[in-house]
């Protein structure tokens, strides 16, 4: 009643051509409306420019490595003699040291020097000089040229963690053993190489920053996807399906579909804990093992699946089921020849979107065992990559992160470069899959 | 119903096919993430050197380690914890009760805990255990009465330390660093500053009286960091007057970030702790299963390379990343060769 009256007084002062004091309100509150908008979107997308650039910023050096690049010979008595050793790794290390010495004595450097200032230089060169010669007995005796990672403070000292005015003299670098760093840069035995060893080595000590590398938890992950997609996919679809076509709606129904929205938002560790106390400590299967991990986010993973699925199924008009349903079909023919096929974009995009979900999770897998040093190995064969202990790529970020080295913090970050590499494509594939086949209706 | 139904088939099925598979073939470590750095050094050496494939190790603190540890004897249960405390007398019962009895106890070396803050923050450059106390335990003595400790900065107690305000971040209760602190750190000052003796003469029982005495102050001025030392770096970097503990070797991997101070005079340093000058220091350990050795591949030449002298000893790996190495390393190689269990029994 009081709507009417006070439009009455309002109405005889307005009119199309008039702009009157309430239509420039109105219009100013849509205006400034507009402008939180705008003000919300580029906040959101300076943080994202912050966030990109602190990102690349810190992670792209991690991507280069400075080596050392020496061409050195182990005789087979020198192997022999390493070999007879417990510590075999460091034989061969000492005589990569005294090779490099007695060539910088050759060619006459400026700098002083000494085989610890070299041992300080060069990073742990031992495991890759001897699974070299393991690898390739022919070599003994032979020239070989090797490019072995610097340590970590040299690496920083060229990508600049490291200044001249940082460096505070300690056993692992010397500030006099810079001189002798620039003076075998300039001689071309120091230089930066691209690391491809970070993109497909294994993790590594603590003190070894520069033999660290994500492929092994690349695999790891790759293991763990391949039981979310098999185990997830078709218990989730199946789960669906019956939900939203089959089965009768009653109270019972109703509180399965609440329970799994509820499971939806459950915290992830909590599946951690469920795995540690069914999968391994009632069930036995192995710790650390990529299927433990993925049996655990295949139960994160599936609420998430389902309710996508469900909507997608959802979406598809009930006319394409009465019109199959018309024709003749059975239930189950209209929902696997018209339904399931029609909804199949809108379930791959969920699919894909769970999964990229599941690989950036970290904190179930704590519990489980694969965090910590873990992705030592790759697997021995595509069966054993289920069961050997293995890491995941977010799992190895967060150890690195967690080292005293800065060296790995560099290689934390550069492994979520690649970790953001893997979930850009996969959102892609899912973009993609939707913009191709989606139908509207 | 089908959901359920699917569910617990699938999980069983794949439940099956992989125990009948599977047989644990590397040794499980987990525990202190103070002894982690030390353990996973060792692990990939153990990997370069020995046909045996590399360790696992694993994180979470002494006191977690040393949970799973005595869970029970079976392939899913750890071999070795590791531990930055001795055994607790409770822990052994607790182990002894899910049947893990035979427990051999390694000590790998010293570590030294120090206090340091951002390089360029206030002059913490001097401690006293008393200090600490002053700064952070719950109850204190002024002028000679214990209450509860009103110091909001450094300069409040000791005219020698900067008047800033008072901002530490110690280790959580699960992390075995917090024990060495409590009783090296706390304990120590609240002697020499006379409170223990006040509480004690106010009535308290001895006990009682340690127990007030490692009381930390509750009003956020101390605050207890859970994660790993890189989450006390983190804090220390945000905060210009914040003091962290870390362990020795972490201060120095970071000595352009963290400037460290000396504790009753002494500065930390692998020699001022290897000669017990240092006072804040503790023994590192690992737990190895007896039962597990001869089962788990590995296990024992892991356990025996550990602690051999090219490892362990002066001129070791460990030695070189900040482990003050064990004078008495040849009697641990002895007992490890042994298999020596605690409390004496072999």
């Amino acid at each position: 009643m009081t709507d009417a009256s006070m439009n009455d007084a309002a109405l005889p002062k307005s009119g199309l051509s008039v702009t009157d004091a309430r239509t420039r309100k109105r219009n100013a509150a849509e205006k400034r409306f507009r402008a939180y908008g705008i003000a919300a979107i580029s906040v959101g997308l300076l943080f994202l420019l912050f966030l990109f650039g602190s990102i690349l910023k810190s992670g792209i050096p991690a991507f280069t490595q400075t080596v050392v690049d020496v061409e050195f010979t182990m005789t087979q008595e020198a192997v022999d003699e390493a070999e007879s050793k417990m510590l075999k790794t460091k034989a061969y290390e000492n005589y990569f040291i005294a090779a490099l010495e007695a060539q910088l004595a050759e060619r006459g450097m400026d700098v002083a020097f000494d085989a610890k200032a070299i041992q300080r230089i060069v990073g742990k060169t031992g495991g890759t000089i001897r699974s070299h010669f393991q690898d390739n007995p022919d070599a003994i005796g032979q020239p070989v040229s090797f490019e072995l990672a610097a340590s970590s403070r040299v690496d920083g000292y060229f990508n600049g963690r490291v200044t001249r005015e940082t460096l505070v003299d300690s056993r692992f670098l010397q500030l006099s053993d810079l001189d002798l760093v620039d003076a075998l840069a300039e001689a071309g035995i120091i230089h930066g190489a691209f690391n491809w060893n970070f993109i497909t080595g294994k993790d590594s000590g603590v003190d070894n920053p520069g033999g660290a590398g994500l492929g092994a938890s690349v695999i790891g992950s790759f293991f763990m996807m391949l039981v979310v997609l098999f185990l997830s996919l078709p218990i989730g679809v199946a789960a669906s399906i019956y939900l939203e076509e089959f089965a009768p709606k009653n109270r019972f129904t109703d509180l399965i579909e609440v329970n799994i929205s509820n499971l939806a938002a459950v915290p992830s560790i909590v599946f951690g804990i469920l795995g540690l106390a069914v999968f391994i400590q009632f069930a036995g299967l192995p710790q650390s093992a990529p299927l433990v991990g993925g049996l655990v986010l295949t139960l994160m993973t599936l609420p998430t699946i389902i309710i996508s699925t469900r909507a997608s199924l959802a979406a598809v008009p009930p006319s394409i089921r009465d019109a199959a349903l018309g024709v003749g079909a059975s239930k189950m023919q209209s929902v696997f020849h018209h339904v399931l096929p029609l909804a199949m974009p809108g379930i791959l995009t969920g699919t894909i979107i769970g999964l990229a979900q599941a690989l950036g999770e970290t904190a179930p897998l704590l519990l489980i065992g694969m965090v910590g040093f873990v992705a030592r190995e790759y697997p021995d064969g595509f069966m054993a990559g289920f069961t050997d202990a293995n890491s995941a790529m977010p799992a190895q970020i967060y150890t690195w992160a967690s080292r005293a080295d800065p060296g790995f913090y560099e290689k934390a970050w550069g492994g979520i470069i690649i970790l953001l590499l893997f979930l850009i494509t996969m959102n892609t594939i899912a973009v993609i899959l939707r913009r191709r086949f989606e139908r509207r209706w | 119903m089908s959901f359920v139904k699917l569910t617990t088939s699938a999980l069983a099925i794949s439940a099956v096919a992989a125990t009948a598979a599977v047989a644990r073939d590397q040794v499980q470590v987990a525990g202190s993430s103070t002894v982690l750095p030390y353990a996973s050094i060792v692990a990939e050496a153990f990997g370069e050197n020995f046909d045996f494939p590399a360790p696992v190790v694993e994180s979470g603190g002494s006191s977690s380690g040393l949970k799973r540890f005595c869970e029970g004897v079976g392939e899913n249960t750890i071999d070795v914890a590791n531990a930055s405390r001795k055994i607790r007398d409770k822990e052994i019962k607790a182990c002894a009760e899910a049947g893990v009895t035979d427990i051999i106890e390694v000590r790998i070396g010293y570590d030294g805990i120090v206090f340091a803050s951002q390089i360029d923050g206030p002059a913490y450059t001097a401690f006293q255990p008393s200090d600490i106390f002053n700064a952070l335990g719950s109850k204190v003595l002024v002028d000679g009465e214990i209450v509860d400790n009103p110091h909001q900065q450094w300069a409040d107690f000791n005219g020698d330390l900067p008047a800033t305000d008072i901002v530490a971040f110690i280790p959580g209760t699960k992390h075995g660093t917090r024990e060495v602190f409590e009783d090296k750190v706390l304990l120590e000052g609240c002697e020499a500053t006379g409170a223990m003796e006040a509480m004690i003469a106010s009535g308290m029982s001895e006990d009682d009286a340690e127990d007030t005495c490692i009381d930390v102050r509750q009003d956020g001025k101390s605050v207890d960091i859970d994660g790993d030392y890189t989450e006390t770096l983190a804090r220390i970097d945000a905060n210009l007057n914040g003091i962290g503990i870390f362990g020795l070797a972490f201060y120095e991997n970071n000595t352009d970030k963290l400037k460290v101070a000396t504790m009753g005079g002494v500065a930390p340093s692998t020699e001022t702790i290897s000669t017990g000058e240092y006072p804040v220091s503790r023994p590192l350990f690992f737990y190895v299963k007896k039962a597990h050795i001869g089962v788990i591949p590995g296990l024992k030449e892991y356990a025996s390379f550990f602690v051999a002298d090219e490892i362990a000893g002066s001129d070791g790996p460990l030695a070189q990343y900040g482990l003050v190495s064990d004078p008495e390393l040849s009697a641990t190689q002895d007992a490890v060769a042994n298999e020596a269990t605690m409390g004496g029994g072999s």
